[in-house]
């Protein structure tokens, strides 16, 4: 490691990539449209490859992933939400590949040292943005029963996007412009849904931090130990 | 589709005598080509059959995604379940070209009227069966298929060629899965070589029943669809994976297992075709959960797709008011 990688920004946006990919695997299997596996899954492999390089910036990626304790994972926690069903899923993802989009156009325009690692993740999480919007749309516009389920997602999981603008060490990025974009475009395909924009906080009011100081939800907890079991039960065997 | 039992025309004779000179000549048979009427329940019956292996066989391997041990295993396994539900796509599609709709042999799945590959009855009880899964599977399915890409329908033989490419690369995967694990500690030894000791006979059932029981194989030969018998194939199988084991550092669970000079194949021992036979008529020790799963998702997903074609019919304009056949350029631009 040398002394130039900013550690806890590589291991903030890791830890996004990989646990995100992680809940969108959940659906392999499940999703309600064929063409909703492939998608999906090309979503979750995006996430993963982001995420190994990321993690690889910080340390070994096996063992950042595999054997660390909850405490000390720095993702949002946003992306570690159950996928509750397909709205939430979608609502969870026009959030974050939003964020992730405006993130990474930033941070490929520079030259710091994430810079290579955002030119070509920006063009994959373009892709994801998309797809997040266009379901947002079909769902919010479709029939009284899915603007319903999209709209109650929307709301649920408000209160998680505040997180994404707190600054984190070694990012360097204007967040005050990042959320100022991030509340325009997420209003905008909202709107375009026929879905309000959720009116409450973006953060809970449990002020003692959140996911990015590793304070993290019940359910991200089960997430690891399902996740982590497998390798942490043949202790120093390779793969 | 037509009922077989409309009176023969003259011109019904002159395109038999057109469809049997063109298979005859190894010519494709293409979707507006006119064929007889078995001829085409056959292909929608094995097409579908094919295309319900693809998604139902996602289901033992995408039980272990969340818990792959590495993150380079689990991109791996993730692309692999990937691509089935891409295999499951073209398959489909293959079969919209004899004229049934996805929608209508889905239906027939769920309730079901159609059926899927047996093996994916089987559990994936351990990591190690997902490479089972890969190097046995995957490996008797390509044995199967290869010969498919030359089969006379000519969709279905497009379609087998990407499938094939692609199942190869999922039974080296398995191969190299299971390597790592033989290699590994005595605990990942022991895993590899019991995931291999479940899997290797029903993976010798994949081929079918002998070729003096098959039910199917004599005018599916005949029309060109099927190229080799369910014996010659799961010999041909039984010969490669011989070597291959050996190569793993892990034995076959066959006790009669052996080089045989005069045949130049390796004789083996009598296959359980009673626990083919049961786990084909549902005792199987998961088909109640792979189809309960199956509809469970379709019947979950209901309301998203009768979102998405709500949404379309009200954009007709620029969008197709049809949930399924997109592709993702074309969701982008919906």
């Amino acid at each position: 490691m040398t002394a130039t990688v900013p550690v806890t920004a590589a291991l903030a946006l890791g830890d996004d990539a990989l646990v995100l990919s992680h809940r969108l695997g959940e659906w392999m299997g499940h999703a309600p449209v064929l063409e909703e596996e492939v998608a999906l899954a090309n979503i979750a492999l995006d996430l993963l490859g982001q995420a190994r390089v990321l993690l690889s910036m910080a340390g070994d990626e096996d063992e950042l992933a595999y054997l660390r304790e909850e405490r000390a994972f720095s993702n949002l926690q946003l992306v570690e939400q159950p996928n509750g069903d397909f709205a939430h899923t979608i609502a969870r993802q026009l959030y974050f590949s939003t964020y992730q989009h405006l993130l990474y156009a930033e941070l490929a325009a520079g030259d710091g040292p994430f810079a290579a690692l955002a030119a070509k993740a920006v063009k994959e999480t373009a892709y994801h943005r998309d797809h997040a919007e266009q379901w947002t749309l079909r769902l919010g516009d479709g029939t009284d029963l899915s603007h319903q389920r999209m709209r109650t997602a929307c709301t649920a999981l408000w209160r998680f996007t505040g997180e994404m603008f707190q600054p984190v060490e070694g990012l360097g990025t204007d967040l005050g412009a990042l959320r100022t974009g991030w509340l325009e475009a997420v209003g905008a395909v909202l709107r375009r849904a026929g879905l309000p924009v959720p009116e409450g906080a973006q953060s809970g009011a449990w002020t003692a931090g959140a996911g990015r100081q590793g304070l993290h939800t019940e359910p991200f907890g089960r997430m690891l130990a399902e996740m982590q079991h497998l390798h942490r039960s043949h202790p120093g065997a390779s793969w | 589709m037509a009922t077989a039992t409309a009176p023969r025309t003259a011109d019904d004779e002159a395109y038999q005598r057109t469809f049997d000179a063109a298979v005859a000549a190894d010519e494709r048979i293409e979707p507006r080509d006119w064929m007889p009427d078995a001829y085409r329940a056959t292909l929608v019956r094995q097409i579908a059959q094919h295309a319900h292996s693809e998604i139902i066989g996602m289901q033992p391997e995408a039980n272990w995604i969340t818990r792959a041990p590495s993150l380079r295993r689990k991109a791996i396994l993730m692309a692999k379940v990937q691509d089935e539900a891409g295999h499951g796509l073209y398959l489909y599609s293959a079969a919209e070209t004899l004229g049934v709709g996805r929608d209508e042999l889905l239906d027939k799945l769920h309730s079901g009227r159609q059926k899927y590959s047996s093996i994916f009855n089987y559990p994936t009880l351990t990591w190690a069966d997902v490479g089972a899964i890969g190097w046995l599977v995957d490996g008797a399915a390509i044995t199967n298929q290869v010969p498919l890409c030359r089969c006379s329908y000519g969709p279905y033989a497009r379609a087998m060629v990407r499938v094939c490419k692609e199942e190869s690369f999922h039974q080296r995967q398995g191969y190299e899965l299971l390597l790592a694990l033989s290699r590994g500690t005595p605990g990942q030894h022991a895993m590899a070589q019991d995931a291999v000791d479940r899997w290797w006979w029903p993976s010798l059932m994949m081929f079918g029943p002998p070729d003096d029981e098959s039910a199917h194989s004599a005018q599916s030969t005949a029309w060109k669809i099927k190229r080799h018998s369910n014996d010659e194939l799961r010999q041909r199988f039984v010969d490669i994976c011989v070597p291959q084991a050996k190569s793993l550092g892990l034995t076959l669970p066959d006790p009669d297992l052996r080089w045989n000079e005069e045949r130049g194949h390796h004789d083996f021992g009598p296959i359980d075709w009673t626990e083919f036979k049961e786990v084909i008529k549902g005792n199987g020790p998961c088909n109640e959960e792979r189809i309960t799963q199956r509809r469970r998702a379709h019947d979950e997903g209901a309301w998203v797709r009768e979102a998405a074609a709500a949404h379309a019919a009200k954009h007709s304009g620029t969008a197709a008011a049809h949930t399924g056949g997109r592709t993702e350029k074309e969701v982008g631009q919906a």
